[in-house]
């Protein structure tokens, strides 16, 4: 049996890693909050985006447009959202798995990367970094999301890119983050199919200037506010999943603890009972 | 008075405006329009302009800088990516961003360059506009 300094000693050290565990479980609770208030009001924007961009597309199935159509090159892009600080779980490396467990080949896909854990992990794996914007999810703002999706446009329009992805972690509700990737350009209906026989019969709707330079116009709108609606999800899922991870460790170190006080206990008891049987004997002995 | 209709105004960041309107003015990229209930749905791609809100009780303005909006019958929401009332205007900052934009302009040079500061000087004028 290790001895009782041993087991204090380590005790301790346990306890002091609790308390720093504990804080930051208090911590990452009061930013979820915030940030989950923060995509909460974000959202009527990105649902009421999504709805005319769905209404558009369908109406308009015969349209050319540029931004409908995938590019020649073959390369694609994705943006992958992740955090600067680690802690947080497996919210990392959950998003670098989904891009690099599904059909992107390190040879022809290249990263935008926004947090550098996911940067690192996507490194390791041998894809290649473009752009690293991960400053920006510190405190995202919209207009970060307008240039990355200026940058996007301009390499897309060139022929440069034929694909867009965007790989995030959308939040569901606090214990519950999942990782996703949507494809931002081309814009295509494919996902948006099912939902079609609920909509309501709408009006036919007129669009001025006219409907391509309309799609002209909003597509970026589009993009940039799918990304910016990507970094609230991503920040409050990061909150979320470094509050879970937090909460474990401490319940861990609790546990620990427990342990660690029964086998003190155990010990102590077990050397004063040898004290005495020492100090009887030698009595015995004298007597 | 006119029937009353729903307008909707928000931004990435907030719900900007919710309520019952009579009419709503604002400038699209063809020129200037008011809206009435019953509209044609139809959606227009807003340049930047002065957004003009008129409740029951009065008209209220704000500065609208670029987005687009989505006309139905009943209804009508405008989704901006940037939209302020007049409060939340600093002017002198608009006054500063309107001088430098005028600069910009007169020593004619870069081709963007040029369609942008164009762009600033419409937020700064449209800024000290509503501001007033």
């Amino acid at each position: 049996m290790a001895s009782m300094r041993d087991i204090k000693r380590r005790k301790e050290s346990i306890q002091s890693t609790e308390q720093i565990t504990k804080a930051m479980k208090l911590v990452s609770t009061v930013k979820l909050q915030k940030s989950r208030t923060k995509a909460e009001t974000t959202k009527p924007y990105f649902d009421m985006m999504y709805q005319t961009i769905r209404a558009m597309l369908e109406k308009s199935g015969g349209i050319r447009h540029p931004y409908l159509t995938p590019g020649a090159s073959g390369k694609k892009v994705v943006i992958a959202i992740s955090s600067n600080r680690g802690l947080a779980g497996g919210y990392n490396s959950n998003i670098v798995r989904l891009v690099a467990g599904g059909d992107f080949k390190p040879e022809d896909t290249v990263i935008y990367a926004v947090g550098r854990k996911g940067k690192d992990g996507l490194l390791r794996k041998g894809f290649e970094i473009r752009k690293d914007y991960s400053d920006v999810i510190n405190a995202p703002l919209y207009h970060d999301a307008v240039e990355i999706t200026t940058e996007l446009l301009d390499s897309f329009q060139k022929g440069e890119v034929s694909e867009i992805y965007l790989a995030y972690t959308s939040f569901k509700n606090t214990v519950t983050h999942i990782p996703k990737l949507i494809k931002l350009l081309p814009v295509t209906l494919e996902e948006q199919e099912e939902k079609k026989e609920n909509a309501a019969p709408v009006a036919p709707m007129n669009y001025e200037p006219n409907e391509e330079e309309a799609l002209n116009a909003i597509i970026p709108k589009y993009i940039s506010s799918m990304i910016y609606g990507a970094f609230m999800e991503s920040v409050a899922s990061e909150n979320g999943a470094r509050m879970n991870a937090m909460d474990n460790a401490t319940s861990n170190a609790e546990e620990m603890i427990e342990d660690l006080s029964l086998q003190y206990n155990r010990a102590r008891q077990g050397s004063i009972t040898q004290e005495l049987t020492e100090i009887i004997a030698g009595a015995n002995a004298i007597g | 008075m006119a029937d009353m209709f729903k307008l909707k105004v928000i931004t990435p960041d907030r719900n900007f405006y919710e309520g019952e309107v009579s009419m709503v003015e604002m400038t699209g990229t063809e020129g200037d329009m008011g809206i009435y209930k019953n509209h044609v749905p139809m959606t227009v791609i807003l340049a930047p302009g002065i957004l003009k809100i008129h409740e029951e009780s009065g008209v209220r303005k704000a500065a609208l800088h670029s987005g687009f909006v989505e006309i139905l019958p009943e209804k009508v929401t405008i989704l901006a990516e940037a939209v302020e009332w007049p409060d939340e205007i600093d002017k002198k900052r608009a006054e500063e961003a309107k001088i430098r934009a005028e600069r910009r302009l007169s020593d004619k040079t870069g081709g963007i360059d040029i369609a942008r500061a164009e762009v600033a000087l419409k937020r700064a004028l449209t800024r000290l506009e509503v501001a007033k």
